[in-house]
């Protein structure tokens, strides 16, 4: 039994599909979710449907054109890095002859190749392009050989004869926590009076939480082509959720300005964060060869060396020490976070800044002190990944009500529910924002009855007590996300909308599409305003020429920026429009009406294309920009305190699992989702971030393990060894629900929320699941150590953990 | 490159979208993918990994059938898989699906009307995988759509990191639903043209074997073995599985290629007075379902092993000529006391399986010396059997430990045991202590207790990125304390993959 609940959507196969090339859509009408005020009349048809995602007729007929599949020009060149094998030392000696020995070999690019700066790091500047002397991981690019063709170049890169000084490298957390080695300053934030709560607390535990990163495995891997252009230009194709940044970062490196450079994405295979910071290494190195030789460079990472070679989620360690109540409510607390961060900052400054505003989730801390150390290790500098540190934070909180509620022996959801923040009162975050929208209580409780979590529970202890081998779990864990880049002036966004004579539209803004639904979501946006079939509007490849300055399409943010700044653009034009209407035919502007294609003016009704062609010969202006930035958010980064989020998305999900204490194999037999979509703009589209989102979470959390050696050696860089979920990993009971009725109480783009990342977190469900599968092999109060991931290997040690007393 | 209906022994013919296409002149080690995507333009195919493990590049490979007079159509892994093996067969991609009039297949409609498709990448791999579905046999018009667990197992080759798999199997459940297509309907599919058209591909003469520089593909078992006699440097290949990564991973430069996919006597499955005999050529999709025929307790191996696309390429006895310590069927096979047949000229020899393996990588096969088939006795009654898998995940993984148990107990005692294991050592092995302080033992608890204290002294396993040495020793124990409760009385649910572990609450 699998349901998903989309308002309104009926699936008949055999309707709703149409031939040829047209995009396939439904045109039954659909329930939408009501309640959201303010929504333009002329949206009603559009806003809140489930319309397939605009590629989709692309996708499954292959002919989505993805970066690898552009035909390229004559002369191209196919590059390949020549990375290192140890993790910290010196390059002695880096003898490229044997590579150069290839008469396939067109050129290398070693750091003195490079015109202008080394540098791929956006925010601090210590990530080289390529090492230059230093080397800092096992799997760092020292050069790049640009050969004939593919084979050729990884063939090639791979003959360099380099010798090392090695030094001593720091591989893990407790290493560099020990050894004071970060790659930022430690931050701490305090609220209240832990230490004084803390040391009166009627109870008090201590414990540490570790969890491992995780590999984004988009499937389409990070890939770059640079084609030089005239005086000195370059155009770029890269597969981006940054293309202001990769176009900054390739001029930096060729020591040209921005308006030299051009990028270009039209989708990726996959982002999920991993292509936020990452991809201006693979752009700048194709750049610096495409300069060097004059010949248009594709430079696409094999598997192997991008699982190497790029960053991944932080691995966290937490220590935790907790005063509560009888009750379970937390008196004050105090941890220390550290987070694995590699041997450069990157993005993991504000990635742990996340991870320290997301320690509370759904629960008021009213005395607590966080301490953040940014550990510098020699391993790969990890980055951004769908919920950014949230998710490790909320690993953190979530573990200290578990091990609260087993010590109590009291059900953890009743644990959770004493110490979620109220609606009117004790509703300040310990960063300082007063949550304004909190709808966690109403999520719970109706979660929790309609999927009889009380009921299961007797269930599966019953259960439990007759069979010795099969153990389930069951947990229900909430999820609060806070929307908005932290960094305030990253919540801007701009669009670009053309109008043409036959009334088509062509849509660029800002935001990349990566599968994510986001030019579908946007697209309404505009159907909307103008009235016009969503066949009339096509979203073009997002193009650093068009739309300048973007930010990453990143922190669950592009429909909320990217939509409210193409609903300006075709506000601009609608006004002008409707002025010219009103000019043409006498008429006041409340009867001029945008809707199914045509326009209304008074009882005339013309179709759009007509009217748009009159407009220019009018000489009416039908293309204009649009503009956005997120109202009311600040932030002082220093002392962490402020209201950086706009608003926060709601979540819960109840998952029960079966856990094989003979192996620790491990099954999610259910789950239950309920998600806070707000006013969705698109519940299909929206669903699959849900349903995409949990299941991603369920695979960092359980089967998605990284294994480094003993010299820091990734060994788990293919899918041969990195298990991501599969098909038989969904559960065959699922549930899931987006919440009708729940418009955002900020003005958001028709009322909807963020949905990127926050479904991510619903998997910390599953993740309690199994922990309260593996307590049930112990006594009452005793507390599996169940680190992240859960894999058979971790699951037998928590069992092992509570279970080798009573055995 | 161009249309041609008489096969050429230098050239590679295979049928493309209703047309022979001819290839010649590339190298023997060029992957059906790099193929599609770099010569023939066809980018709908894509790479997500080059081993065979995420499924970006399924195709569908179309075989006549032995019987000359249906297509078998079978999900393959297009980058692992050299150009030259589907000589003689009808490849189709997802650019094939689509109707002239631009109508969607029915595969691709669900996925469209499910949602089925975000960003887009793994999505032709997944339509494949469930095109082949869709077009087996029992998913006929009279036949009912398939059930959650066929789709599942079709797709458990496939990756996706974006839709959490719901609506794609949403989609293999409903694609049945859909009108007929005119273009890949499931008659058309069969039908006398396309059959036709394959049948003028086959190599019947002895002198039309696919033969060029680097590349020789014998169509008679002694050909093969004269010609590995006269070559013995040669790379015998056959479903590739594991060499197609020499190339596409390793960058290895491969030695002259001797294919055996091309000898009929290779592909039989026949039944003997010693037991199942299964040649060389047989794929592993079709050696597991024989043996699942004999010994129902291989059916959870035979699931687990690899992915359709892994299993319709791979050999089983290239799984056990390849000798990796993981190999996952050597286990079972070494419990049930298989036995192995080679040949080197024209001299037979059969040796144990457990015979086989000499070290790490290391084999009892002689120079010019191939396995011609794997030999397994039948079932004895009375015998206690079972073949366990543990891995990080369900599907398409790689084991942690491996293990199978073969036991006969007569009046109580345990008589025989055969106690087989892989990922414990460097290579397949029994565990000699374990076994002998079973003989002669009560079948009890006490006896598998003293048989796990044993395991210990017969192995020593590697700490790797898959599991910890403890880990292992472990679990090889706990597996034997789960046959022992299998085996006896009235066990309780035991798997967690067992339906009965989930009881609903209503």
């Amino acid at each position: 039994m699998t349901s998903a609940r989309v308002s309104g959507e009926q699936h008949q196969p055999g309707a709703g599909a149409s031939a040829g090339g047209e995009p396939h859509r439904h045109e039954a009408s659909a329930r939408v979710s009501g309640g959201e005020p303010h929504r333009h009349e002329a949206s009603a048809s559009v806003i809140g449907e489930p319309h397939p995602h605009d590629s989709a007729h692309l996708h499954v007929t292959g002919k989505a054109l993805y970066c690898d599949d552009i035909a390229l020009p004559a002369a191209t060149l196919h590059a390949a890095f020549g990375i290192s094998s140890i993790s910290h030392g010196r390059i002695r000696e880096l003898d490229l002859a044997p590579v150069m020995a290839d008469p396939a070999v067109i050129a290398v690019a070693l750091p003195a190749d490079i015109p202008g700066e080394n540098n791929y790091g956006g925010a601090v500047h210590d990530d080289p392009i390529f090492a230059d002397g230093l080397v800092q991981y096992a799997g760092q690019p020292m050069f790049a050989v640009a050969a004939s063709s593919y084979t050729a170049a990884r063939k090639a890169a791979r003959r360099a004869r380099v010798s090392y000084d090695e030094l001593p490298a720091i591989l893990d957390i407790r290493a560099a926590l020990a050894a004071e080695s970060y790659v930022l300053p430690s931050r701490r934030l305090v609220r209240g009076t832990p230490g004084t709560v803390l040391a009166r607390s009627p109870l008090r535990l201590q414990g540490t939480v570790l969890m491992g990163g995780q590999d984004h495995f988009y499937l389409e891997g990070q890939i770059a082509i640079a084609i030089p252009q005239e005086d000195g230009a370059m155009l770029v194709h890269s597969s981006t959720q940054h293309p202001t940044e990769v176009q900054h970062i390739v001029a930096h490196a060729l020591g040209i300005r921005a308006h030299s450079v051009t990028v270009q994405c039209r989708r990726m295979g996959g982002g999920f964060g991993g292509k936020e910071s990452q991809p201006a290494l693979i752009a700048a190195s194709a750049a610096v060869l495409a300069a060097k030789t004059q010949r248009p460079v594709k430079l696409r990472l094999d598997r192997d060396v991008d699982m190497i070679m790029t960053g991944k989620r932080h691995e966290f360690l937490a220590d935790y020490d907790v005063g509560f109540d009888a009750q379970g409510r937390i008196q004050a607390l105090t941890i220390m976070l550290a987070s694995r961060c590699g041997y450069s900052a990157d993005l993991s400054g504000p990635v742990n800044d996340r991870a320290v505003s997301h320690l509370d989730n759904a629960y008021f801390l009213e005395h607590v002190e966080i301490i953040s150390h940014r550990c510098k290790t020699h391993t790969v500098s990890n980055t951004a990944f769908r919920g950014f540190g949230g998710p490790q934070g909320m690993m953190v909180i979530e573990r200290i009500l578990d091990d609260i509620a087993r010590t109590l022996n009291l059900d953890p959801l009743d644990v959770r529910r004493a110490n979620f923040y109220g609606v009117a009162h004790a509703n300040v975050t310990h960063y300082g924002q007063t949550i304004e929208d909190n709808i966690i209580h109403e999520i719970v409780d109706r979660l929790e009855a309609e999927s009889a979590y009380r009921e299961r529970r007797k269930v599966i202890a019953e259960c439990n007590s007759r069979n010795p081998v099969v153990k389930r779990g069951l947990a229900l864990t909430p999820v609060k996300f806070g929307i908005s880049f932290t960094a305030t002036h990253f919540n801007q966004a701009g669009a670009l909308l053309q109008v043409y004579t036959d009334g088509t539209v062509l849509l660029n803004h800002g935001g990349t599409e990566m599968g994510q639904g986001l030019h579908i979501k946007v697209a309404q946006v505009v159907a909307a305003e103008l009235g016009v079939p969503l066949s009339a509007i096509r979203a073009t490849t997002t193009d650093t020429s068009k739309v300048p300055n973007t930010s990453a399409t990143a922190a669950s943010s592009g429909s909320d920026l990217n939509g409210m700044a193409a609903q300006a653009a075709a506000r601009t034009i609608r006004r002008r429009l409707v002025d010219y209407a009103c000019e043409a035919h006498a008429i006041d502007a409340s009867r001029v009406r945008f809707e199914h294609g045509q326009v209304h003016i008074g009882a005339r009704i013309i179709s759009f294309g007509d009217f748009v062609r009159d407009a220019y010969t009018a000489r009416i202006s039908l293309s204009a920009t649009g503009y956005y930035r997120t109202p009311r958010i600040h932030w002082d980064r220093a002392t962490l305190i402020g209201h950086p989020f706009f608003y926060f998305a709601y979540g819960a999900a109840v998952a029960e699992v079966a856990v094989d204490t003979l192996t620790g194999e491990t099954r999610l037999l259910r789950v239950d989702i309920l998600h806070d979509a707000g006013a969705s703009l698109n519940p299909a589209i929206d669903l699959g971030q849900i349903e995409g989102g949990f299941l991603q979470g369920v695979g960092w959390l359980t089967s998605e393990e990284l294994w480094w050696d003993a010299h820091g050696a990734l060994q788990t860089h293919a899918p041969s060894t990195y298990k991501i979920p599969t098909a038989r990993d969904w559960p065959a009971h699922s549930t899931v629900t987006i919440l009708e009725r729940s418009p955002n109480r900020e003005d958001t783009i028709h009322r909807s929320k963020a949905v990127g990342e926050p479904p991510l977190m619903l998997a910390i469900s599953v993740f309690h699941a199994i922990r309260d599968a593996c307590a049930a092999c112990g006594a009452t109060g005793e507390l599996p150590q169940l680190s992240a991931p859960a894999t058979p290997e971790a699951v037998l040690r928590a069992i092992d953990s509570v279970s080798r007393r009573h055995a | 490159m161009s249309a041609s209906s008489t096969t050429n022994s230098q050239a590679v013919q295979f049928v493309l979208d209703g047309e022979v296409v001819t290839v010649s002149g590339l190298p023997p080690s060029t992957t059906v993918l790099e193929y599609l995507r770099n010569v023939a333009g066809r980018t709908g195919t894509k790479e997500g990994c080059a081993e065979g493990d995420c499924g970006a590049c399924t195709v569908v490979l179309g075989e006549l059938a032995a019987d000359g007079r249906t297509i078998d159509y079978r999900a393959i892994n297009s980058c692992i898989r050299f150009l030259p093996t589907i000589d003689g067969k009808e490849l189709v991609t997802v650019e094939s699906l689509q109707g002239t009039d631009g109508e969607l297949h029915p595969v691709q409609r669900a996925m469209v009307e499910c949602h089925g498709s975000q960003c887009g990448f793994c999505t032709p791999g997944f339509v494949m995988s469930l095109f082949a579905l869709y077009l087996r046999p029992e998913q006929g018009s009279q036949g009912s759509p398939p059930e959650r667990e066929e789709v599942l197992t079709a797709l458990s080759g496939n990756l996706c990191r974006c839709t959490g798999y719901r609506p794609i199997i949403d989609a293999g459940r409903r694609m049945s639903e859909y009108p007929e297509p005119k273009r890949w309907s499931r008659d058309e599919a069969q039908s006398a043209g396309r059959v036709s058209q394959l049948r003028a591909l086959q190599r019947k003469a002895p002198d039309a074997a696919l033969r060029f520089a680097g590349f020789h593909a014998p169509l008679t078992l002694d050909e093969l073995a004269s010609a590995l006699e006269a070559a013995p440097d040669s790379l015998l290949l056959a479903g590739g599985t594991d060499i197609g990564l020499w190339t596409t991973k390793h960058l290895r430069d491969l030695p002259p290629i001797i294919y055996l996919g091309a000898i009929a006597e290779l592909q039989e499955i026949r039944n003997t007075d010693a037991g199942l005999r299964i040649g060389a050529g047989v794929s592993l999709s079709a050696g597991w379902s024989a043996l699942v025929a004999q010994h129902p307790a291989l059916s959870e191996q035979a699931g687990r092993f690899a992915s359709p696309p892994v299993c319709n390429s791979g050999t089983l006895c290239g799984n056990i000529a390849n000798g990796s310590p993981i190999g996952d069927s050597m286990p079972a096979l070494i419990a049930l006391g298989a036995d192995v047949e080679m040949r080197q000229g024209t001299l037979y020899r059969r040796i144990p399986l457990e015979h086989l393996y000499l070290g790490y990588q290391k084999k009892s096969l002689r120079p010019g010396e191939f396995l011609v088939s794997v030999v397994v006795p039948p079932p004895k009654s009375g015998r206690l059997f079972a073949s366990y898998k543990l891995a990080k995940r369900i599907d398409q993984d790689i084991s942690a430990v491996c293990a199978a148990f073969a036991l006969e107990v007569s009046a109580g005692r345990v008589v025989e045991a055969r106690l087989a294991y892989g990922g414990m050592a460097a290579i397949p092995a029994r565990a000699a202590n374990a076994e002998k302080a079973l003989v002669g033992q009560p079948w009890s608890q006490a006896s598998i207790d003293s048989a796990i204290a044993a395991l210990p002294a017969d192995f020593t396993p590697l700490t790797d990125s898959r599991a910890s040495q403890a880990y292992r020793l472990k679990t090889a124990g706990n597996l034997l304390r789960r046959f022992y409760m299998q085996q006896s009385g009235n066990p309780p649910t035991l798997r967690v993959t067992d339906p009965s572990a989930h009881v609903e609450f209503t």
